[in-house]
């Protein structure tokens, strides 16, 4: 009983070239994250809100010299946080509970290139963040200074430190779980991780704990460099190289697919 | 046409925990469409997700296309086509974006134009996908499943809360599929679905393959076809019972109505038709009943199919 068919159909299996499925993959997962409303609130209406208002408005203590200085750095640093951690969190999360992340692991594309096409997403979404940032910055008056391979190193090992947890996050709580613990974190980190609160206005005790924070590392090697033009922020690239490796290691153990 | 299985399951057992969804559970699938019929429960998204790579067995062996669906996913997952049960879909996403981008992890894909018009799927529009009607979701999932112009599809549940139109849609694709020289495997707990696409049928309960063989096999195997019809009452059902073949059983199941089981063809029924004539009888209603898939799985587990 065989109806010749019109060949439409016909078998004719492959998977594309690597780069190309990448490149398809970390467009979709960008054009995704831009469309999306609340995740612009976090990675740039937040930011963008925050730098303007405290730049220009007398609230927070910021210690000697422009606010913007000050600001401008620890800003930055939420700017990578709120894409790495937050957003991707909350959205590798949803795409677990929906079967994304299980269609597409039965598609050509490995779950490497996934991972890969992901954190492409995210450095894309950093640099359009940065850009807008600074242009902002600047606006208000900002004058950084510093070795700009040490702003760069900053940036990714705090990248690949968020990612890190914020997929251990989604790998391992249900999705409502981790849009409430990784807003909450976000608040949480965004107060107490010298954003654009200066640590110094915390108790002593409070602060070496605050300090060992990735937020904080970030922050305060960023404006080390930034405000104040130190060479490398050792210290604190060694806090941001710990929190990646304890927390890709983690999430690369306990993710769950399903 | 009998070529290499397209799947072959042997032994295969998976616990979830302290349940055994899968308990021994052998299946060759040939070129071709096999269904999966069993009810909710008894182990069909267990068996087929095993296949794609998703489960690892407890024990036992499963070779998809010849591979290892775990240990050689890399080698397989190009020449699969995999419909889930529901999701799979960034939620974000409009019904032509995913397809496009589905299309775009193979190396030479469908026309997505032509599938979205075949599926019906561009009346969707700037829709995003949590925004799709149940249909159009499936319909999304299905032409992901063909897109990547693979070998084997494998489709769970495809039809599941589909309006018949949209049934009829889908299944027209299988058909296209199969002539089209693709291997179809696909879940069902609707009988008509099994009964209509299917080469081959494998029954699944409890677990295991409990049946396998063509619609028309199943439907023969130890089951026989009845024929009805009603007249006056109190006729002489000895002297119809000796005008028939030897193997045939008649009755009166209620006044002025007779029932006949045994092998029904047409031979048989114009020898119950000849006897109505001799016998003054004129029958008001005649019906004969087919076995169906459904019957044969209410008599190989005691159970509705749909339960």
């Amino acid at each position: 009983m065989t109806t010749a068919g019109t060949g439409t159909y016909s078998p004719k299996p492959g998977a594309a070239p690597l780069p190309r499925m990448i490149a398809a993959q970390a467009a979709l997962e960008t054009k995704m994250l831009l469309r999306n409303g609340e995740q612009l609130l976090l990675t740039v209406v937040i930011p963008t809100l925050l730098l303007v208002l405290f730049s220009s408005v007398d609230i927070v203590d910021t210690g000697a010299g422009e606010a913007v200085d000050f600001l401008a750095p620890g800003i930055l640093a939420l700017a990578v946080m709120s894409t790495a951690f937050t957003g991707q969190a909350i959205a590798t999360g949803f795409e677990r509970r929906y079967g994304v992340l299980k269609r597409l692991a039965s598609s050509p594309l490995p779950r490497w290139a996934l991972m890969t096409a992901k954190t492409v997403s995210v450095l894309v979404t950093e640099v359009l963040q940065i850009v807008l940032l600074t242009v902002i910055a600047f606006a208000l008056g900002w004058s950084p200074q510093g070795n700009p391979l040490a702003v760069l190193l900053l940036l990714i090992l705090g990248t690949a430190a968020f990612s890190g947890l914020g997929l251990l996050m989604a790998g391992t709580l249900k999705a409502e779980a981790t849009l409430a613990a990784a807003n909450l974190v976000f608040i949480l980190l965004l107060v107490g991780g010298g954003v654009i609160v200066p640590l110094d206005k915390f108790p002593a005790g409070a602060q070496d704990v605050l300090g060992l924070l990735p937020i904080s590392a970030l922050s305060d090697g960023l404006r080390d460099v930034v405000q104040h033009g130190a060479g490398m922020p050792w210290g604190d690239l060694g806090i941001l190289a710990v929190w990646a490796v304890v927390g890709l290691g983690a999430a690369g153990r306990f993710f769950r697919w399903e | 046409m009998r070529t290499e299985p397209v799947v072959q399951v042997q032994a295969l057992v998976k616990r979830y925990g302290t349940k055994t969804a899968v308990n021994g559970l052998d299946l060759v699938a040939r070129a071709g469409v096999t269904a999966v019929l069993g009810p909710n429960g008894a182990g069909k998204t267990t068996t087929v997700e095993t296949c794609e790579g998703y489960r690892k067995p407890d024990s036992g062996s499963v070779r998809v296309l010849g591979l290892d669906p775990v240990r050689q996913s890399g080698e397989l997952r190009p020449r699969i086509g995999v419909m889930l049960q529901s999701g799979g879909v960034y939620s974000g996403a409009r019904a032509d974006e995913m397809l496009r981008h589905v299309a775009k992890l193979h190396a030479h894909p469908l026309d997505v134009d032509a599938l979205i018009e075949r599926l019906g799927l561009g009346s969707c529009g700037r829709t995003t996908y949590r925004r799709l009607s149940g249909g159009q979701q499936q319909r999304l999932a299905l032409a992901m499943a063909v897109v990547g112009r693979p070998e084997l599809v494998f489709l769970d549940e495809p039809t599941a809360g589909l309006d018949p139109q949209a049934r009829r849609a889908t299944w027209d694709l299988v058909r296209d599929l199969r002539a089209d020289g693709v291997s179809v495997i696909l879940t069902t707990h609707y009988m008509d679905e099994a009964e209509q696409l299917a080469d081959d049928v494998a029954i699944i309960d409890g677990g295991r393959v409990i049946a396998q063989g063509s619609p028309e096999e199943l439907c023969r195997g130890g089951a026989e076809n009845t024929l009805r019809f009603t007249g006056r009452p109190g006729l002489d059902v000895g002297s119809l019972l000796k005008a028939l073949p030897a193997d045939c059983t008649a009755a009166e199941l209620t006044p002025g109505s007779y029932r006949v089981v045994g092998k029904v063809d047409p031979q048989l029924l114009a020898t119950v038709t000849s006897w109505c004539a001799q016998h003054g009888v004129m029958p008001e209603k005649i019906s004969v009943e087919r076995h169906t898939l459904e019957d044969v799985f209410l008599e190989l587990t005691g159970k509705e199919l749909r339960s």
